[in-house]
């Protein structure tokens, strides 16, 4: 089924009694040729791109909640591609790029929203190394632009400029960042792999991997019986660790909790989405008008779907540090999700040890932006064995071979990514 | 919810006064121990879902290191020891952590 406006018409007269599920819930098969475990927005894309891209359909995606329930739907939904490093920008780019053609692509709404993302800077020394940033992303072919602080100004005039200790100097602007309607993104792919005859298997968790002597995977021990695969891919950022341990794997991640906001509904206020330089705060209001905003993770490692009162705290004095005006707007939701802090806070996109399973993982709290280019260069490697172009430095052995990408140069310490 | 830490030099105190140095399991290997014992020992986790031990740093207060036994998924703490009187527990990895270490010493 394709929408159209004129089906809105139709269905709108016939007071919307008519419109049919958009995925199947099929029982597993026997076999597949794939099987992705983890539904998300990284495990749905890579089925829709493995079956649109590179012809390979008998695929089983098994999501242990439902569709949508994890971190797809847990996140601030910004999109943007202004990385610094040569490991991440390309790599990001493609996603953006990709972003900007997946409506028409999968022909569903996901609201994508080219509002710019601002970073603001509040010293010399951040002026240096944003402009640094901006010119390594040009370099690449993306748009970044520095803004001083009148030209800030003029489009923001509600932020604290003349704070007395971290006064508003400037930002760099990525005009192409914004936002997408993050639920829209899961749903769109899902319909997308379903219709090209993806199974779509929902409250299905897998409790072991099954090898053989020689450590090949042979399937997936679920709570709907085994299930055999030539392939396995596991997409289960947040609890990696966990599937990663069912085959042995010990990787370079901790996981913990990120939390996020959501103000009561506002008029139009904030118009981009905006990072605060001096702490680690960003915030953009949604479609319905409400701020969404969110700072850094809780610290200590948990796989807890709730974070701690102190963070809260923390993230409302940097809001209201930044925006003053915020300090009179009620907070109507907060939520946390887990994610795979990895240790040198970019992401895994590789093959691993074991001959037939792969890895899509470490994506820190950065992986709803990521979520068309991860589907589709994990594709790209479970179809053909090679990584795509853009993903190849993000290899599971490049810690052992010297060749992380810190982005933010803060070493092998996950909380501090 | 891992709000307050009883510190045993200190006693109960608010989780803000503490910076989360990360797992207290792993072992340091020698200093001329093979790049594989190092690459595990700094870049590996087990990152057990359920207890664990961390190292947490008490810079609002004494300046010890503390192992904070803690259940990531409840919250709870079940006990804080100080760094220097802290022993491994027999735990799944920590065999292998021990010979490891053994090997190269």
């Amino acid at each position: 089924m394709r929408y159209s406006a004129l089906d809105i018409v139709r269905h709108a007269f016939s007071g919307n009694r008519h419109w049919k599920p958009v995925w199947r819930e099929p029982q597993p098969k026997a076999h597949y040729d794939v099987i992705i475990v983890g539904g998300g927005g990284h495990g749905l894309s890579t089925a829709y791109y493995l079956a649109k891209e590179f012809g390979i359909t008998n695929i089983a995606v098994l999501e242990k909640g439902y569709i949508g329930s994890g971190n797809v739907g847990r996140n601030t939904t910004i999109i943007r591609s202004n990385y610094l490093l040569e490991g991440n920008e390309p790599f990001y780019e493609f996603s953006m790029k990709l972003w900007e053609g997946l409506e028409q692509d999968f022909n569903y709404n996901a609201m994508v929203s080219q509002r710019g993302v601002i970073n603001l800077f509040h010293s010399d020394g951040q002026r240096d190394a944003y402009a640094r940033r901006g010119n390594a992303m040009m370099m690449h072919g993306v748009d970044a632009e520095l803004l001083d602080r009148d030209a800030v100004k003029k489009s923001m005039p509600y932020l604290n400029f003349d704070h007395a200790r971290f006064p508003i100097m400037g930002g760099l602007l990525q005009k192409r960042g914004g936002t997408a309607r993050h639920d829209a993104v899961a749903w769109g792919y899902a319909r997308g792999a379903d219709q090209r005859g993806v199974d779509l298997i929902q409250h299905c968790e897998v409790s072991g991997i099954r090898r053989d002597e020689t450590g090949r995977v042979l399937g997936v021990e679920t709570s709907k019986g085994f299930i055999g695969c030539n392939k396995l891919a596991l997409a289960t950022a947040g609890h990696t660790s966990v599937t990663g341990q069912m085959a042995g794997l010990r990787l370079p991640i901790e996981t913990h909790v990120l939390q996020a906001f959501v103000s009561e509904g506002l008029k139009p206020v904030i118009h981009n989405v905006i990072t605060y330089g001096a702490g680690h705060f960003y915030i953009s209001q949604s479609d319905k008008g409400g701020l969404v905003f969110g700072a850094d993770i809780d610290y200590y490692s948990s796989y807890a779907q709730r974070g701690n009162l102190a963070m809260v705290e923390s993230t409302i004095e940097e809001g209201v540090s930044l925006i003053p005006g915020l300090s009179r707007v009620k907070v109507l939701r907060a939520w946390g999700g887990v994610m795979d802090m990895s240790m040198d806070g970019s992401p895994i996109i590789d093959k691993t040890p074991i001959d037939n399973l792969y890895l899509n993982c470490g994506w820190c709290y950065g992986g709803f932006k990521a979520t068309p280019a991860s589907g589709f260069c994990f594709a790209h490697l479970i179809a053909r064995d090679e990584p795509h172009y853009t993903a190849r430095f993000l290899r599971l052995d490049r810690f052992e071979r010297g060749l992380a990408i810190d982005e933010g140069g803060k070493g092998p310490q996950p909380n501090l990514h | 919810m891992a709000s307050l830490i009883t510190c045993p030099h200190c006693g109960v105190r608010p989780k803000e006064e503490f910076t989360v140095r990360g797992d207290a399991l792993p072992q340091r290997p020698a200093s001329h121990a093979p790049d594989e014992a190092w690459h595990a020992y700094v870049y590996l986790r087990d990152n057990v879902k359920g207890v664990i031990f961390e190292h947490w740093h008490h810079v609002g207060g004494c300046r010890r290191f503390l192992v904070v036994e803690r259940d990531n998924v409840s919250h709870a703490v079940l006990s804080v020891t100080d760094a220097a009187l802290f022993r491994r527990p027999d735990v799944p990895g920590e065999d292998a952590q021990a010979s490891a270490g053994k090997g190269l010493a």
